[in-house]
């Protein structure tokens, strides 16, 4: 019997995981997937949003605030890619410079720092692709990207090195509550018992809550389509540029990656199935042709690849946070943008929340810090060499366009909660990610898996069960 | 820092012409950089018939060519180093590489040659919706693990674009067990060789869609069908006309990329049509002692082809590193009419006056049209053609009278004239 | 009666027109060289390939030994002499030419080695 458990391992649950960890409490995060951060984490928009935008008074408002502060300790602490490269909202009509000033005014309630309204003329000043027809800018300086599944891993492999443990391609179907105990039923049969649940399940939070509470959730699936240009396309721009809402629509952010992509996109389309991560065409023509009104010079030969992603929007459009009306089931659900500038604040409120209400006592092995893979590409040569000296396989270049070498592989591989898949070690490592798209590495990136966690090349997968990669042997 | 004269990236067929003819030329500070664990290059996969008939005047296959040159760099004793991956040129030629063995090295070169090929375009840069199960390869990954591995990526496969690569994995795929279930091309002709199309295609009843393209993805873990529709003038798809093919497999054959990163860290100006360096007559690019030649340069259809312009990019390299004195005035070839490119572009006009070879390729499929190259506005060459198209590259042998013509030209020409008129 | 078609004895491959009014006597035109009217006869009266494949290697430094037949063989025998590779696994070393499938069925040509196997 356990003291906690998490359901889910997105950035929500490995994030409540890692800070419930200062504790000692005994954890186990249930993950329905084979690996932590596949399911909204995995394909968003990275950003570290300022705060302006969120409803005042609002959960997201004040976990954005919070959250936001947060970032620059945090990937330090756990090592994970985080630039505050500051955000502008970009106005393209005179006539909306009200609303823009609105969002200011907004910005300066929720308690923004650092907001300020620029000219058109200052905003090429600082991005000079812009359009010529942006008339003015909302500036955050404290806007920020990060690389939203490399900050998931980071939380995970720093709460499993304190103590909590994980359990993979367990899908939660079940939850009793008898006197004080839950019993947690996967689909797999077996069944864990704990005095507290935490659910962090995401677009299936809402499948989860009602499990166990009179008091029914509902999340909406919204898909969010997204191009990602390479990397030789990188200087575009270097801030995150969002276009200030019209009638006409939302309007698509264009954005460096913490790895130096350009990012496009997303849409908004609430569908049916919460799986079912398909680009549409229409969609993807969108995202191109707003994403020109920002950046013109944009051109669909610089595109690299096209992805989506699901939020789990709560039909009360704010995060469900905290205790439910079963005494110590707790909900994090409805955690969709700014959900992950959020995640770091609303892990420590609850963690604090638990602690305090059941008096839990210092982990004191707890060690806050996280090494990250060591990354060749962004060594210079004397470290390089180093690195090669000390482990050949760094003198092995895996992924020629994001210069990954099969050290990194390996060690990505290797690691607690470590890689188990193709899509698993891009994760970690980037291998594939580049501009080729891992037409080069896919057949290396297979026999090292296949080595390494010693299974038959037919049983390498991209993403997990019923994904294999080959179908059988020629003869 | 360590030193060498040439320094040839890559050990594909561009590398091993290029450093037999350096060698030939009397070089012998040479070394050769390969990341594979085998010299060879591509050619190792390529394991079908159709090489060599203008090397060595008889069908080898790709395996088999690429001995012939092994050997011919191993009679030499010119060094090579496998399983090693240049990471940077710089615009001083100073190439650094890294290696499990050597870990990480800069040699200083006196002359660099580019001869590391090109790689596939991916599905993303040909924006195909849909879902991202197991099951999407590009052709020549696929070929890779069924001819160097003896694996099979798929049973039900549609291939998407017909270039060579994607042709040949056609016949390969149902050699080996798989059922093809068709090949899906955009435009309304073929990117690959006609004779592929008949022995990989025709043979097997396997049908090609011409100006149809692949709108969708299906299947969330693994594909399971691709839905396939018409596209109008501009390439827009007709989704009317849209319809579903069960698979498990898509093959994309949909372009071959020069891999340039390298060159362009090194300062190497690149053409936007090649994708490859723009270089005069010594295969030489705009950087004093850097040369290019092979796919890297620009993606041929012939590897007899590769050969022979890597075996002049070795010796322009010899003469450089020896010092030869070169003419600064250069010409630019003008390709009009339907001439989409051609390599070289420019010619420097100096006293050599060996034979040449121009490397054309026309921006659509034409007939009855005569290819000619005119000099001041002259006739120099023109050749009948009953049939031109994109996917073949047509090469222009030039005698060495015809170069000495070329070279105190003041206008260079190659065009298309329609035979009818 | 004329028959088009493309000449695939090289990559060139030639727009080939054939006058097939007598079976006899076929006349061929659009051939650059002589190859494209051995060619054409054979494919109107009896097709033939090169095969090429591969074999599953015992002991080597390589999974795979590529191979083809050492002359072109009639097209309906294909899968036939492909089914052959698929039954045998080979011993290294190979070298280039080696005869791996002698007189495959019965047609006189065999299935040589093209790679070279330590």
């Amino acid at each position: 019997m356990k003291d906690i458990i998490i359901i889910g391992s997105g950035i929500v649950g490995s994030s409540i995981a890692r800070e419930l960890s200062r504790y000692s409490v005994s954890v186990t995060v249930l993950e329905k997937g084979n690996d932590v951060s596949v399911g909204t984490t995995k394909a968003n928009s990275g950003i570290v949003h300022g705060g302006f935008d969120a409803k005042s008074g609002s959960n997201k408002a004040k976990f954005n605030i919070a959250g936001n502060a947060m970032f620059d300790k945090l990937s330090e602490e756990l090592q994970f890619p985080f630039i505050r490269n500051g955000s502008l909202v970009l106005c393209f009509d005179e006539n909306q410079a009200e609303a823009l000033e609105s969002l200011y005014e907004k910005g300066i309630g929720n308690g923004v720092e650092g907001l300020e309204i620029i000219s058109g003329e200052k905003v090429r000043e600082l991005e000079p692709n812009i359009s010529e027809k942006v008339h003015s800018a909302l500036f955050a300086k404290t806007g920020g990207i990060v690389s939203p599944y490399e900050m998931n891993i980071a939380y995970a492999e720093n709460a499993y090195n304190n103590g909590v443990e994980f359990q993979f391609l367990k899908e939660v179907i079940e939850i009793e509550k008898n006197e004080e105990i839950f019993s947690v039923k996967c689909s797999d049969g077996s069944v864990l018992q704990s005095k507290i649940v935490i659910n962090c399940a995401g677009v299936f939070s809402d499948e989860i809550n009602n499990l166990v509470c009179e008091e029914k959730l509902h999340i909406i699936p919204r898909k969010g389509d997204y191009i990602l240009l390479d990397k030789v396309h990188g200087d575009l721009c270097t801030h995150t540029l969002f276009q200030l809402p019209t009638k006409m629509g939302k309007g698509v952010l264009v954005t460096p990656t913490t790895h130096g992509n350009i990012l496009l996109g997303p849409t908004a389309v609430d569908v049916d199935s919460k799986i079912s991560l398909s680009t549409k065409r229409n969609e993807l023509d969108s995202i191109y042709e707003s994403a020109q009104n920002t950046v013109p010079s944009i051109s669909k030969r610089m595109i690299i690849t096209a992805f989506s992603g699901i939020r789990a929007h709560s039909i009360g459009d704010d995060f469900v946070v905290g205790e439910s009306k079963v005494k110590a089931f707790y909900n994090l659900a409805g955690i969709e943008s700014p959900g992950l500038t959020s995640a770091p604040a609303l892990a420590v409120h609850i963690a604090n929340e638990i602690s305090t209400k059941y008096e839990l006592n210092k982990n004191e092995k707890f060690v806050a810090t996280r090494e990250a893979i060591p990354h060749f590409a962004v060594m210079d040569n004397a470290k390089r060499l180093e690195c090669i000296a000390k482990n050949p396989l760094y003198g092995n270049i895996v992924c020629r366009c994001e210069m990954i070498t099969e050290g990194e592989i390996v060690d990505s591989i290797k690691r607690p909660l470590g890689a188990k898949d193709l899509d698993g070690i891009k994760r970690r490592t980037r291998a594939g990610m580049g501009r080729c798209q891992a037409g080069f590495c896919t057949s290396r990136v297979m026999e090292i898996l296949s080595r390494e966690l010693e299974i038959s090349m037919l049983e390498v997968t991209k993403s997990g069960v019923n994904s294999e990669m080959l179908l059988g042997r020629t003869k | 820092m360590e030193f060498k004269n040439l320094v040839i990236i890559g050990g594909g067929p561009a590398g091993l012409a290029a450093a037999k003819s350096a060698y030939d030329s009397g070089e012998r500070d040479i070394l050769i950089l390969e990341r594979e664990s085998e010299l060879g290059g591509i050619l190792n996969q390529c394991i079908h018939n159709g090489f060599g008939l203008h090397t060595f005047k008889e069908e080898l296959t790709g395996p088999e060519y690429a001995q012939r040159y092994i050997d011919e760099i191993n009679d030499r004793k010119i060094e090579y180093k496998l399983n090693t991956t240049v990471i940077d040129v710089s615009r001083d030629k100073i190439v650094t590489y890294v290696s499990s063995n050597d870990g990480l090295v800069e040699i200083n070169a006196k002359a660099i040659i580019f001869a590391c090929g090109c790689r596939e375009r991916p599905r993303g840069a040909i924006n195909i919706a849909g879902m991202r199960g197991a099951g999407v390869y590009s052709a020549g990954t696929a070929q890779k693990l069924v001819n160097i591995d003896g694996y099979m990526p798929g049973k039900e496969v549609v291939i998407l674009g017909s270039g060579d690569i994607g042709l040949i994995m056609a016949r390969r795929m149902t050699f080996e067990g798989a059922k093809v279930k068709a090949v899906i091309e955009l435009m309304p002709f073929s990117a690959g060789l006609n004779r592929n199309i008949v022995q990989c295609l025709n043979d097997f009843d396997i049908p090609l869609h011409f100006s149809h393209t692949i709108v969708e993805v299906v299947g969330k873990d693994r594909v399971e069908s691709v839905l396939v529709a018409k596209v109008d003038e501009k390439l827009n798809p007709i989704m009317e006309t849209a319809f579903s093919i069960p698979c498990d497999t898509i093959l994309l054959s949909v372009g071959l990329l020069p891999e340039n990163e390298l060159a362009k860290n090194a300062s190497v100006e690149l053409s936007n049509i090649t994708g490859g360096a723009i270089v005069d007559d010594s295969m030489m690019t705009n950087v004093d002692g850097v040369f290019q030649c092979g796919n890297v340069l620009h993606v041929h259809d012939l590897v007899d082809f590769v050969s022979a312009e890597s075996e002049v990019a070795g010796q322009c390299a010899v003469n450089y590193i020896n010092g030869k004195a070169r003419s600064a005035e250069k010409i630019e070839i003008l390709t009009t009419n339907g001439v989409r490119y051609c390599v070289p572009e420019i010619i420097l006009k100096d006293n050599e006056f060996k034979p040449l070879a121009l490397k054309v390729r026309v921006a659509n499929v034409f007939k009855k049209v005569k290819l000619q190259v005119l000099l001041d506005d002259n006739i120099l060459i023109s050749k009948n053609r009953a049939v031109v198209a994109p996917g073949e590259m047509e090469n222009i042998a030039l005698t060495s009278e015809q170069v000495q013509k070329l070279k105190t030209a003041n206008k260079i020409e190659i065009k298309l004239v329609s035979e009818v008129l | 009666m004329i028959k088009e078609m493309i000449c695939i004895s090289c990559p060139m491959g030639c727009h080939l027109s054939c006058d097939i009014t007598d079976m006899n006597d076929i006349k061929v035109t659009g051939n650059t060289c002589p190859r494209g009217v051995l060619y054409a006869k054979d494919e109107l009266t009896q097709p033939k390939r090169i095969v090429t494949g591969s074999m599953r290697v015992v002991g080597g430094n390589k999974a795979m030994l590529s191979v083809k037949t050492s002359n072109a063989i009639d097209k309906h025998l294909i899968f036939d002499s492909l089914r052959l590779l698929n039954e045998i696994k080979v011993n290294a070393p190979i070298h280039i030419g080696d005869v791996m499938i002698e007189n495959v069925l019965g047609t006189g040509v065999n299935f040589v080695a093209t790679k070279e196997i330590l």
